[in-house]
């Protein structure tokens, strides 16, 4: 645990873990927080984790870690670390095993009142569309071949398919399709995971929302994003299945040995890394864009499943039932980029695990019509409670590889959540607030209750706070979908 | 500090499937645990047995045991409850696997991690377990039941802070899964 007396206030919204904190730190840790949430994450080791990931050869500037920030495994969650490129390493524990774990914003010109009589049945046709819950496989199944082509192509296969339009692809992270993937690199074993899981969300805290646009704070970029007020939208959570599990075990598996080949010494067996220009680093690499890819696929299988779903309840009922995307973007990735860093460009890796990209207005990558706004980032919310819509600023390109949130972050452990929250009990609190729910387990709903996580508002606050984002929108939920 | 210095508890003792009481309050999940005669599980909880610890956002277990082959069956086990695996009341199937001599940490993560592939490809859970170690060679003899349900999805067991411990009873160890 960091004593709090080692942390320094930057400002109301920044604090620091200096590098002389341990000898062994490459950098400090910068904190996005308030007090009262520096406090909250203090209480588990998320900041010993922080202060852990600075450890990691090749580091260029400091850790940082967002508001939402919560213990996790080797590298905390919400934290992001630049190595440099090719000699600093890549860690595939600093990125996590859900490879591209991320979110899927979708809009509409469905306005709720329209459409409020007909919620409960479009709730049984997502849940029989969208296929979730722990095992569960999709529809689709892939022949090895096929596997690979998605590996490569990502969405892009998709659009092949008949699944998804050009603005979807134009309005995702990288196209939906990173360039490097290699699957030779990627084990018998995850392939063998990945054919029946494509179009399926999982469980855990994975999910399939509809929402309100319940107020808009930037109308110039709702109006780019497509977000009215009082109009519905979708946000599909979920990320690269078994698939993206077992590349990263397999490859957290291999570099065991792989730190002592390259001399690497490191607090945390969880954070074990090789050098970006080593083979065995390229090769992580190339198979954790084929999840990446694979991912970016599965959200856009099941963007085409809720698009059914809302035809086949709202077609006839409505002028227009169609969903458009917004947005898609990863929260768990290593993506190599290039930032301003003492005023000199680099090429970096920048290690996300459960932050997201925030790149701001004119950064490349981004579609035409959002390149004057900054790109879309999506902070869901835990279930039952607000999400919001923030775009990236020039701040979080300077202050933080081009960073921000990616949620609302856990505060009481799983097991603490089932004990003090009864799911049935929750599952009656939500409907009778006028959510529609379905939930393949009561037990996962208690542990995603709303009670079980930060204040959502509290830290987009605290982005917005700091400059990192500028607030769009803040979406309430009205239909929840969970595994 | 180990009170006797033989049996090294970091290599197997090849004992047979022990019955046993997790040390958290569960249901039962497996015939084997119905099975357990009250006064047994009581005296074998001090050697054998896990508990859970309290994390943020993952699951992480205590396991403790007298040697490494019941560390691993005692892990397994645990990892079957924080499953919530339910298997169906069908003819058990046996599957046989080996492992590498490897240091004690990686072992414990090659052979769960090798349990979770078998739950996500075959949905098979396994409640019986002969583990032993020759010539710096694993197997694992199992057998088990397909699952009818499962209530938490693992990912992967985790290297985090990852240590086998010696005690003076034998082994123990903290394991970090991500769900």
């Amino acid at each position: 645990m960091v004593p709090i007396k080692e942390i320094q206030r930057i400002s109301e919204y920044e604090w620091e873990i200096p590098q002389s904190y341990r000898n062994e730190m490459r950098g400090a840790v910068r904190i996005f927080a308030t007090r009262r949430l520096l406090e909250e994450i203090s209480g588990d080791k998320s900041l010993e984790q922080a202060v852990n990931s600075t450890t990691l050869p090749g580091l260029v500037g400091n850790v940082l870690v967002m508001p939402d920030m919560h213990q996790g495994y080797g590298f905390p969650i919400g934290g992001v670390a630049a190595t440099r490129y090719p000699e600093g390493v890549i860690s595939p524990g600093a990125i996590g095993y859900d490879i591209n774990c991320g979110v899927r914003l979708l809009a509409s010109q469905i306005e709720y009142e329209s459409v409020v009589d007909w919620l409960g049945d479009l709730t049984t046709s997502l849940y029989q569309h969208c296929p979730s819950g722990v095992g569960e496989s999709g529809e689709i199944r892939l022949s090895e071949a096929e596997l690979e082509k998605v590996c490569v192509e990502g969405s892009h296969w998709t659009q092949k398919k008949g699944y998804a339009t050009e603005m979807d692809l134009r309005r995702t992270e990288e196209t939906g399709r990173i360039a490097g993937a290699n699957p030779s690199k990627v084990s018998p074993r995850a392939k063998s995971r990945g054919r029946p899981q494509l179009g399926t969300l999982g469980a855990g805290n994975h999910f399939l929302e509809v929402d309100i646009v319940e107020q808009i704070f930037d109308p110039r970029a709702a109006q780019e994003m497509g977000l009215q007020e009082g109009m519905l939208a979708v946000q599909i959570h979920c990320g690269s299945r078994g698939f993206g599990h077992q590349i990263c075990t397999d490859y957290v598996r291999e570099f065991q040995s792989v730190v002592k080949r390259y001399d690497i010494e490191l607090p945390d067996r969880e954070l074990v890394c090789a050098p970006l220009d080593s083979p065995e680093g390229q090769n992580y690499l190339a198979a954790m864009c084929c999840a990446a890819n694979y991912a970016f696929a599965n959200r856009q299988v099941l963007t085409h499943n809720a698009r059914q779903a809302f035809e086949e309840v709202l077609a006839g009922k409505v002028k227009n039932w169609h969903l458009f995307q917004v947005y898609d973007l990863a929260h768990n990735m290593g993506k190599v980029e290039d930032h301003k860093v003492n005023n000199e460009v680099i090429t970096v890796c920048v290690h996300r695990k459960g932050a997201t990209r925030a790149f701001g207005p004119g950064s490349p990558g981004l579609p035409p019509e959002f390149s004057k706004i900054g790109q879309p980032v999506l902070v869901p919310g835990s279930m039952g409670t607000a999400s919001w819509v923030l775009v990236g600023t020039q701040e979080s390109m300077e202050r933080a590889f081009g960073s921000c949130c990616h949620g609302a972050g856990r505060v009481m452990s799983r097991s603490q959540a089932k004990k003090t929250i009864r799911g049935e009990n929750l599952r009656q609190e939500l409907i009778q607030s006028g959510i529609h729910i379905q939930a393949g387990s009561l037990a996962g709903l208690a542990e995603e209750a709303p009670q079980a996580y930060k204040d959502v508002d509290a830290v987009v606050q605290t982005v917005s706070g700091a400059g990192i984002a500028r607030k769009v929108a803040r979406l309430t939920p009205v239909i929840v979908i969970k595994g | 500090m180990i009170s006797q210095a033989p049996p090294d508890p970091l290599s197997s003792q090849a004992k047979p499937p022990h019955c046993l009481t997790p040390a958290i309050a569960v249901k039962p999940l497996f015939d084997c645990l119905k099975q357990c005669v009250a006064q047994e599980a009581e005296g074998y909880l001090k050697q054998t047995g896990f508990r859970e610890i309290e994390h943020t956002a993952d699951r992480e277990l205590e396991v403790w045991a007298p040697d490494m082959a019941q560390l691993l069956e005692t892990a397994a086990r645990g990892m079957n409850v924080i499953s919530g695996v339910l298997t169906a009341d069908q003819v058990p199937q046996s599957r046989t696997i080996q492992f590498q001599n490897a240091d004690p940490e990686t072992l414990l993560v090659d052979f769960l991690n090798e349990l979770l592939y078998f739950v996500e490809t075959e949905r098979l859970a396994f409640d019986q377990f002969h583990i032993t170690e020759t010539g710096g060679i694993w197997e694992a003899r199992l057998s088990g039941k397909p699952i009818i349900s499962q209530e938490k999805e693992i990912k992967a067991v985790t290297f985090h802070r990852l240590e086998v411990r010696r005690t003076e009873q034998g082994l123990t160890v903290n394991i970090v899964f991500d769900v």
